[in-house]
């Protein structure tokens, strides 16, 4: 290795190091199962696309803290994931993720000393904003006005499901060694 | 691993983010260009979640028969009422239909008239609503060597639901109705006109383009035509409402809770893949088709 202080302590055996390698894909495994589970079909609302986009959140949240354990590429392929499941033009939610994901690092040292009230505010915004690119994306794509009601009321719904996600990720990060 | 020196890492690592930034444009550009190399992908990310979906919907299948179970019993004797009202109605209607069912056979033997062929279908269970904000779709599950085709008419137990518009090897995802991209021929059954039912992404599709000079009506029944040759005619479809922006189509089918849906092959080729519907021009791919 070229620099060693540039890098934790590599674990020696075998068990340590799957230990590792399970801590560290963690919030990964959580941000895929919670884009696959907004999927299933609960019986209400679900097609009025009132659903939160978890992917958002999951981004912003480990960005924010734990930049290490989300780097561009997770983003991307999380990104690309949700665009090949909703079948959306490809592409889209990558670019939006990646975007909220730069945002966040230049924001980063100023956010995470901030109540969670602030943070919260933060994501609001960013996610207004990203959702509002989203929609602008769509309608370029596919060459027609995009209804904006649907949009509106699931980036509400991604910004409200943002606080039982942040504590759901606060148990996950506590669980996890400090890096 | 390479060896590199710290400045060029870090060098390196702040490059990452733009260049995959290039890159999403870069999947957006391949999106518009090879759908077909996309849909591909589609599919087969489909195919590996779909039985995942199966597993993972049992429990939640659980829970929501259970709170139907309940709001039943709660609302059980209003219920009862409402029932006891429609079946009456039904009853009218029950007679009604045996009548006309006797003329009906009567005439066609006159006419010597074949009756309509049983159409082949295939029942698959809705295991993932896939939509979104920006649109209407499902996954179904399917099992291998399964018979559905591209194109196919999907059907609940009350009406249309949308039709196939990717199939896979263990899945098959829908355009519904309501999806902004699906445009389906119907037609008013009282009138016989014939209408464009289009998509909006709302729950309810708005029925434009009618030809003829009787305007739908608001409580009108629809029913698909066999404009196109790409649905059979006379599946109920909805019924015409009053919108805000004008004149709406409240689905029979509970696009909401979808459970189980019937694939139908009704054998008709000329069907567009809903890719063609935005966009027309298509390279030839098929020989021959």
């Amino acid at each position: 290795m070229a620099s060693p202080i540039a890098r934790p302590p590599q674990p020696r055996g075998l068990w340590a190091r799957l230990d590792q390698l399970a801590r560290s894909s963690a919030p990964v495994a959580v941000a895929v199962i919670l884009l696959l589970a907004t999927a299933l079909p609960m019986g209400f609302a679900a097609h009025q696309g009132g659903l939160p986009l978890t992917a958002l959140a999951s981004v912003f949240f480990w960005t924010l803290y734990r930049p290490g354990l989300m780097p561009p590429w997770v983003v991307f392929g999380l990104g690309v994931l949700a665009d090949l499941l909703t079948a959306a033009p490809l592409g889209v939610s990558a670019l939006i993720l990646l975007l909220l994901h730069g945002g966040v690092l230049t924001q980063r040292r100023a956010l995470a000393k901030q109540s969670f009230l602030i943070v919260w505010i933060g994501f609001a915004l960013f996610a207004a904003t990203l959702l509002a690119l989203n929609w602008g994306m769509r309608t370029l794509l596919s060459l027609t006005i995009q209804p904006i009601a649907p949009g509106l009321f699931e980036c509400g719904m991604t910004i409200a499901a943002y606080p039982p996600l942040a504590w759901l990720f606060v148990r996950l990060e506590r669980s996890l060694e400090p890096v | 691993m390479i060896r590199l020196s710290v400045p060029v890492r870090q060098a390196l690592a702040r490059l990452v983010l733009p260049a995959l930034i290039a890159a999403s444009f870069g999947l957006m550009l391949i999106g518009k260009a090879d759908t077909v190399l996309v849909e591909r992908a589609r599919t087969q990310l489909a195919d590996v979640v779909v039985p995942l979906y199966a597993v993972l919907g049992r429990p939640i299948g659980t829970v929501r028969d259970a709170i139907a179970e309940i709001r039943r019993l709660i609302l059980l004797r209003s219920e009862n009422a409402r029932l006891r009202e429609e079946n009456e109605r039904l009853r009218r209607w029950y007679d009604r239909a045996l009548a006309l069912e006797a003329e009906n056979r009567a005439l066609r033997r006159v006419l010597n008239a074949p009756a309509d062929p049983t159409p082949i279908f295939t029942t698959a269970r809705v295991v993932a609503d896939v939509g979104g904000a920006y649109a209407r779709s499902a996954l179904v599950a399917l099992e291998p060597n399964h018979a559905v085709r591209k194109g196919q008419v999907a059907v609940d137990a009350s009406g249309l639901v949308g039709r196939v518009s990717e199939v896979g090897n263990r899945s098959a995802r829908l355009l519904l109705l309501t999806d902004i991209n699906s445009r389906i021929p119907v037609q008013v059954e009282r009138t016989g006109t014939r209408a464009i039912l289009a998509g909006t992404n709302a729950p309810r599709p708005r029925i434009q383009h009618w030809t003829g000079p009787e305007q739908p009506q608001p409580g009108d029944r629809i029913v698909t035509s066999s404009e196109a040759g790409a649905m059979p005619a006379g599946l109920p479809v909805g019924i015409v409402r009053e919108g805000r922006t004008g004149l709406e189509v409240e689905p029979f089918a509970d696009l909401d809770r979808l459970d189980f849906v019937r694939l139908h092959d009704f054998g008709l080729s000329g069907i567009l893949s809903p890719d063609q519907v935005t966009r027309p021009a298509q390279r030839p791919r098929r020989n021959g088709g």
